[in-house]
């Protein structure tokens, strides 16, 4: 079973993308919290001297750390699961929307077709809900072709709206089964 | 010890730092002394006050961080305690007002009034120097002695649970956080 796999076949050649992607938008700070999905990603970020990563004890710090590094001048991007991001929320709405902070979050969309495991089901059910209800701008990152363009896109949005922006990582572009 | 006297004897030593502070009490009273565009008072999202003194000073390491924080705030993210230490800036100074009550909602007590312990529990997580203070004399000298050792120092301020009438200053919100983050890129720019 993938959970238990010590070889989980999450794609590097797209976390790679991912990664270089955000690093041509010019984002220099990367938090972050452990999940399958963003293995690749997060050990992309911790071996490239250019890029300040920091690991989190829990999502919602992600939050003050990122207005930080807006206050400071720095681009910054916030990686997580979608359990994370239920776990930010409150950091979302009284820091980031309250004060106009620009966040770019990827979050990796767990509980969706073809989950495996139930643990994560019901997180599945209500992401998409809880975007639209908190107002935050959302897209699907399903394919290799569009990586580069909608990472920028999403980067250039939360900049320019200075609100957090969503981009849903899924499973076709994450895990090669 | 009152808040407001700690301020006051270090206001003067503010005006070269990035100054974070969280919402009540401390956003008042510091404000109350003179505001500056170096101060950033985070008027919600309790907790994330040391969190964005981290990204400040992870991103700017040649700046002076100060945190002021409270038990009621750091008691709602001590994940925060270890993530700092974790990465130990040696430019940020953690300052917890602790009352041991949540002061503007009616004064109900934290657990540091039944005997949590915030400077064991930044000891735990790996803060390289933590220390209580409970007069004015000893903050003053914790405070020196933190910005002589550079080193990533959490100092727990014992205070009396007494603040100002009201919280709500004429400077709002967003023109504080534009403020600041102007104030910084001229920084940058000089």
């Amino acid at each position: 079973m993938p959970v238990t796999n010590p070889f989980m076949p999450v794609s590097v050649q797209n976390s790679r993308l991912i990664f270089e992607s955000l690093k041509e938008c010019g984002i220099r700070l990367v938090s972050a919290l452990p999940e399958t999905w963003l293995v690749h990603l997060i050990r992309m970020a911790d071996d490239d001297p250019e890029v300040i990563l920091v690991r989190l004890a829990k999502e919602e710090e992600g939050v003050g750390i990122s207005a930080g590094a807006h206050f400071a001048g720095v681009k910054s991007a916030m990686l997580m699961q979608n359990h994370g991001f239920l776990a930010a929320i409150n950091g979302i709405v009284s820091f980031a929307h309250l004060y106009k902070i620009p966040l770019l979050m990827l979050i990796s969309y767990r509980g969706s077709f073809g989950e495996r495991d139930p643990w994560q089901t019901q997180g599945g059910n209500v992401t998409e809900p809880l975007l639209r209800a908190l107002g935050i701008p959302y897209f699907f990152l399903d394919s290799a072709d569009t990586v580069k363009k909608r990472i920028r896109q999403a980067q250039t949005l939360a900049e320019s709206s200075l609100q957090p922006v969503a981009i849903l990582l899924m499973r076709d572009l994450m895990w090669e089964e | 010890m009152l808040r407001l006297e700690c301020l006051r004897s270090i206001y003067s030593e503010l005006e070269d730092c990035l100054v974070v502070t969280i919402m009540g009490a401390v956003a008042a009273e510091l404000h109350s002394l003179g505001h500056r565009p170096n101060f950033f008072y985070l008027q919600h999202a309790m907790g994330l006050a040391s969190s964005t003194g981290l990204g400040l000073a992870l991103c700017l390491p040649e700046r002076k961080v100060i945190v002021f924080d409270g038990d009621g705030s750091l008691l709602m993210n001590l994940g925060s305690l270890s993530t700092m230490a974790r990465y130990c800036p040696k430019n940020l100074l953690h300052i917890v007002f602790d009352n041991e009550s949540l002061l503007s909602v009616g004064g109900f007590p934290t657990a540091t009034c039944t005997g949590t312990d915030l400077e064991g529990v930044a000891r735990a997580a790996g803060i390289p120097r933590a220390i209580t203070v409970r007069d004015l004399g000893s903050f003053n000298a914790a405070v020196k002695d933190a910005t002589q050792s550079r080193e990533l120092t959490t100092i727990v301020a014992k205070v009396e649970a007494t603040g100002p009438a009201g919280y709500i200053t004429d400077l709002s919100l967003l023109e504080n956080r534009f403020q600041f983050r102007r104030h910084i890129q001229s920084l940058r720019q000089a």
